[in-house]
């Protein structure tokens, strides 16, 4: 049923081109920033407990952000999808309550990066898209992995870290952090981008917006069967510091005797 | 076994490309080196006392295009029968190193700490440094990228040979239109020593008293999110969960609270040293050293203990 789905789309591809952008915005869920993180099952599982999901943050605030503007000022679409239960609804809906078009959901648990780039890569290829935007990591896994995965699997050319990203017709202009400095750079469509800090800000969805949120499409298809590359055997926390060492505010020379012997920093 | 390694060496041999070298090494096995940027066979020969057996270079390509980066170290890898694959967790790997995984079946583990556990798992960061998890790669290649300033270079060997890779490439897709470095400033992500400033700062006109600590100890400069946020300071010196995550050895923080999500990011530091008139400040908790004062009072005398320290000791 749900394939059939995917092959209807498949058939859609856009007859007029270009200067219009179809994007695809892939989000992923995060725990709230000040959930309280535990594990559970010896270790080796994420304690769901009282936590709360948001959309991953660089994928909401710049992705998604930055997608719309695209759109508002070229014209086009915007696709989120995501890899994920009938749960993460709630955070598509966020994704949808901002101003994304419609919604994709891949049936699945998003195991390891390599299996949820596989997912999305099989979903794109069949639906012509010009751009394919990722948030530059998530703030759970941190893996920045998921952007550059995607762009293999469909032989696209990846910009990561992007932190400005406009488009002309097929030509996408990019500002992207290098080691110690920051590249302006060109890339044709179709490519895949992972979005940073500077792209866009935040936007707070509107009433409207949540209602209309409501009644966009949402589709969400079956899987394609790939295998997993990486596994979590278990979890730690930090180990708790000790007690602070307060010293007084007139003596510096004996927080610069403390940090070269005691603490062998300097 | 055999471990290839990537390395830029545009700038000459940085701590991070000692640091994989000998990781790499660690890991037992033969090591190669696939290094892009410079041609100087000299230096690049000094890898060898890391531990590397050969260095393969290829001074034409740039960092710039993952695609075709990727091609040139999967092609050096399939020739040199890597099993293992390993990189610095900088900005190029972020962009490279899933590309490989895709293009060899390699499972990546992205921001490794320590090497390997008996199990053959690794320690990664996780929750933006709030917690850690051990990774097991279930393919039979795999790829490792290595946080910066996670474990020391050492010196095991002498110089090995180099040569120049043979081969032919596909010409990049991404066309550079220009490229800004500031001079002379440290990168945030693999500083050692790191003075950062909120916004009990008050103003961006405050800052030459961060700037002159940090130019005293040869330290980089950060700040918190609302600093960024505002503009007072670059995005890329934003730390915390949704910015840079380090490790250095020390970390100064000035006038900062310490929110969760800024711990987050820091929290992996050897040593942290907090400076806040309000002693109730979460940040003291986190706190190896502090100095419950004013910034304004703390930081410039700070820097002339440092630099009094720095004139009796060299
Ligand atoms: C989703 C989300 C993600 C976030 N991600 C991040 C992140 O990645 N990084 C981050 O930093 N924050 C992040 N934040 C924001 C975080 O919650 C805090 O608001 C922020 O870290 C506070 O910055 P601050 O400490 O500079 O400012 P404040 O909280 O305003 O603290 C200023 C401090 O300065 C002290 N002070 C004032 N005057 C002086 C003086 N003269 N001398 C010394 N001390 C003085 C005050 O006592 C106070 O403790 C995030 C928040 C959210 C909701």
């Amino acid at each position: 049923m749900n394939i059939l789905v995917g092959i209807f789309v498949l058939n859609l591809q856009p007859i007029e081109k270009k200067s219009k952008m179809k994007i695809l915005v892939c989000i992923s869920k995060s725990p709230d920033t000040t959930s309280k993180i535990a594990f559970t099952d010896n270790n080796t599982k994420f304690d769901e407990n009282g936590v709360q999901y948001i959309v991953n943050p660089y994928d909401e605030w710049y992705a998604l952000v930055r997608a719309l503007e695209l759109k508002e000022t070229i014209g086009g679409n915007v696709t989120i999808v995501t890899v994920g239960n009938a749960a993460d609804e709630a955070i598509i809906r966020k994704a949808l309550a901002i101003g994304a078009d419609e919604a994709v959901r891949i049936d699945a648990d998003p195991t390891d990066a390599y299996y949820t780039a596989m997912q999305i890569a099989d979903y794109a290829k069949s639906n012509g898209f010009d751009l394919v935007l990722t948030g530059k990591e998530t703030i759970n896994y941190n893996g920045s992995q998921v952007g550059g995965m995607i762009a293999e699997a469909m032989d696209l050319p990846f910009v990561s870290l992007a932190t400005k990203l406009d488009a002309a017709g097929t030509t996408l202009t990019l500002e992207r952090e290098i080691v110690g400095g920051v590249q302006v750079v060109e890339v044709q469509t179709p490519a895949v981008i992972s979005c940073a800090k500077g792209m866009a800000e935040q936007r707070i969805p509107n009433m409207r917006g949540i209602m209309a949120a409501r009644t966009k499409p949402l589709q969400v298809i079956a899987p394609v069967a790939v295998e997993t590359l990486t596994t979590y055997t278990t979890y730690t926390m930090p180990n708790a510091k000790s007690a602070c060492k307060l010293i007084d505010p007139s003596n510096m020379d004996e927080l610069v005797e403390l940090l070269h012997n005691e603490a062998k920093v300097i | 076994m055999s471990t290839l390694v990537y390395i830029n060496s545009n700038n000459g041999l940085n701590k991070a490309a000692l640091e994989v070298v000998t990781y790499s090494k660690n890991l037992g096995g033969n090591v190669t080196v696939i290094a892009t940027g410079s041609s100087n066979q000299e230096l690049l020969a000094t890898l060898g006392q890391y531990g590397a057996s050969k260095v393969i270079f290829e001074a034409s390509v740039t960092a710039d295009d993952a695609q075709q980066l990727t091609e040139l170290i999967a092609t050096v890898a399939q020739a040199e029968n890597a099993a293992t694959i390993v990189f610095s967790h900088d900005v190029v790997a972020k962009a490279i190193a899933p590309r490989l995984s895709v293009k060899l079946k390699a499972g990546l583990v992205s921001g490794a700490i320590e090497a390997p556990n008996a199990d053959g798992s690794i320690k990664v960061n996780v929750f933006s440094g709030k917690a850690f998890g051990s990774v097991k790669v279930t393919s039979d290649k795999k790829i490792i990228s290595l946080l910066p300033n996670s474990i020391q270079p050492s010196i095991s060997g002498s110089n090995c040979s180099v040569e120049a890779f043979n081969g032919t490439l596909t010409t990049s897709k991404i066309k550079v239109i220009s490229t800004k470095k500031p001079e002379g400033a440290i990168p945030l992500p693999e500083a050692e020593l790191v003075v950062s400033a909120g916004r009990g700062l008050k103003g961006p006109e405050n800052w030459g008293m961060v700037e002159d600590l940090a130019a005293a100890l040869g330290a980089a400069t950060a700040c918190s999110r609302p600093v960024a946020d505002i503009g007072w300071r670059p995005h890329h010196e934003h730390v915390g969960q949704t910015g840079v995550a380090i490790r250095p050895n020390l970390y100064i923080a000035a006038g900062i609270s310490g929110a969760i999500q800024h711990l987050a990011g820091v929290n992996g530091s050897k040593v942290i040293v907090v400076i806040n008139t309000d002693a109730e400040a979460p940040f003291f908790k986190a706190a190896d050293y502090g100095i419950i004062g004013d910034a304004f009072e703390v930081l410039p005398k700070l820097t002339a203990a440092v630099k009094k320290f720095k004139a009796e000791n060299h």
